[in-house]
């Protein structure tokens, strides 16, 4: 078959830039920094040092803190903003819900904004003289203004309330599209038969919905342990590193301080076993529930 | 479906939304205020936004760092957009067991973080003397491996016996693609010209890295270099703010349906 056999030429063909470009874009890259993890040394005086970059990894304070601090937003971020999201779309989803389009344009605005944007935004309103903190002392609240950015736990907090608000309205869209994919004659039914809301919830919408909820799952903690623009911008990793996340920590230790690029691939090695471990325990987690 | 008391459901939604809005309304109410009047608390519109805005054009390169913005992200979606869609097309109306296999496995590319690449990237660029252009700033998200599943997906949707008429008719595959697929894909293309632009125009981390030259500096850079020094102009730094969002916010409202469509597309 010449046709056939040409036609499955030109279907490589097609495939082949995409494919290529992610092949030495991607891939290639993580091998190189792979083999750049088990080196010490600076520029091209790269000596092998083994295990090295990994145990000193648990030794150093900050990059631990770094972990510690996107686990942090992880467990406690995550799963606030994706129940939060599900309300939401839940709520949406309600035929009887007037003004509808206009609820979901507000919610789903704060994706329009970029980064970079939003973490300044939200380090001005938080500021002393910021004007969360003249509101509080107007009403009464607070004498003077507080430091929120200056004291560790606020400083999380912080980044915790500007990462529900800026990916709440994304992670709301997924349940949306979910929960379209739902024949409403369900609800209906089990409705008639007396079903309460909160067991219409767990019986009908969330195992529907599972596929959705896992997807925003493994995509929220994908994007939480690679936080960088708001740990660079929000708080720049302060006070006193205690709100510096992983990628931040590895940037500077690439481009800020002296360079130091083996251990800085060590440490970037860290997160892609745990985004890949974490990716199969929930994959793992979703199937078991069926 | 939860059925909260009809009231309460409505206050609820509605605080959410005024959330929602709230920092985005401050950012545009401070641009055009006085620092102080900013620091005051002040949240009606002021006079100051010309002032804002000459000083900031004054102290930064905004007009660079726009056309810079635009450029990247204008090229990025063009080329990303072209090779994207053929993969996908390619994947699903030519489908077999080897292309299945090369599909699975650029999937798994969706899990390799950005920092473990970073740095091999950058000694790759610089090596290549890519630093500062335009080349650099897209070849590493040119091929992403969402775009190509969303193509795919949309391709899969595509009768099959357009393609077998356009091939009696005489059009080459390449041309079926173009004339056949592509004009009929339309609201594919503009979900993803949607995500790849905002993703292109908000992108911090790796302009960061390779952007060593003021003259190639971003807008969400330059935004975020206004906020270093002790004192902060608050009406100015709400000026680059705003800039910096406005075109992703026109992006939003003119696509809105197909952004959402776009990040939820590949999931059906």
């Amino acid at each position: 078959m010449m046709l056939k056999e040409k036609q499955n030429l030109t279907g490589w063909g097609f495939l082949a830039p995409a494919t290529l470009m992610i092949a030495v874009m991607s891939f290639y890259p993580m091998f190189r920094a792979l083999i750049l993890s088990f080196k010490t040394g600076i520029g091209t005086g790269m000596t092998w040092s083994g295990l090295y970059n990994y145990t000193r990894m648990f030794q150093d304070g900050v990059f631990m803190q770094a972990l510690k601090n996107n686990f942090i937003y992880l467990i406690i971020q995550v799963p606030i903003m994706l129940i939060l999201a599900l309300v939401l779309a839940t709520m949406l989803n309600d035929r009887s819900l007037k003004c509808k389009g206009l609820f979901r344009t507000a919610i789903f605005l704060p994706c329009a904004t970029s980064l970079v944007s939003y973490a300044i935004i939200f380090r001005s309103l938080f500021a002393v003289d910021g004007f969360f903190n003249t509101f509080l002392v107007k009403a009464g609240i607070l004498e003077t203004g507080y430091n929120f950015l200056g004291n560790p736990t606020s400083a999380r907090i912080v980044i915790i309330l500007a990462l529900i608000w800026r990916w709440t309205g994304y992670n709301m869209v997924f349940y949306l599209s979910g929960l379209q994919n739902i024949e409403y004659s369900v609800y209906e039914a089990a409705k008639i038969d007396g079903a309460s809301p909160f067991t219409i919830f767990w019986k009908i919408t969330a195992p529907l919905l599972k596929p959705t909820i896992l997807l925003t799952a493994i995509i929220s903690t994908n994007g939480t342990l690679q936080l960088f623009d708001e740990s660079v911008n929000l708080t720049n990793g302060g006070p006193a590193n205690s709100t510096i996340t992983m990628s931040h920590y590895i940037y500077n230790m690439s481009f800020k301080y002296v360079p130091n690029f083996g251990y800085a691939a060590a440490m970037s090695f860290l997160i892609l076993i745990l985004v890949a471990v974490l990716a199969f325990v929930q994959m793992k987690v979703g199937d078991k529930r069926d | 479906m939860i059925k909260f008391k009809s009231g309460m459901r409505y206050i609820f939604l509605s605080i959410v939304s005024f959330l929602s809005v709230f920092p985005l309304l401050w950012m545009v109410m401070a641009a055009t205020n006085k620092s102080i009047d900013v620091s005051r608390g002040r949240l009606l519109p002021g006079t100051e936004l010309v002032t804002n805005f000459k000083n900031l054009l004054a102290s930064q390169n905004v007009m660079g760092a726009m056309i810079n913005s635009f450029k990247y992200a204008i090229v990025l979606t063009i080329l990303s957009l072209f090779i994207c869609s053929l993969a996908g097309y390619g994947f699903e109306i030519y489908h077999d067991k080897g292309k299945d296999f090369v599909m699975s496995i650029i999937l798994l590319a969706m899990m390799v973080p950005f920092a473990a690449t970073m740095i091999p990237l950058f000694q790759m660029f610089s090596k290549a003397k890519l630093l500062n252009s335009t080349a650099g700033f897209i070849l590493p998200t040119i091929s992403v491996p969402f775009l190509i599943m969303l193509f795919r997906q949309s391709a899969r949707s595509f009768p099959h016996d357009i393609i077998e008429a356009a091939r009696i008719e005489g059009l080459n595959e390449f041309q079926i693609f173009y004339k056949m697929f592509f004009p009929t894909m339309r609201s594919t293309y503009a979900a993803a010209m949607t995500i790849t632009f905002m993703n292109a125009w908000n992108s911090y981390l790796w302009p960061k890295v390779i952007m060593t030259d003021e003259k190639s500096m971003t807008m969400p850079m330059l935004v975020a270099n206004l906020t270093e020094g002790y004192v902060t102009d608050y009406g100015m730094l709400m000026v680059g703010v705003l800039l910096c969002t406005i075109p992703t916010i026109i992006v939003f409202f003119l696509l809105q349906k197909s952004f959402a469509e776009g990040i939820t597309g590949a999931v059906k």
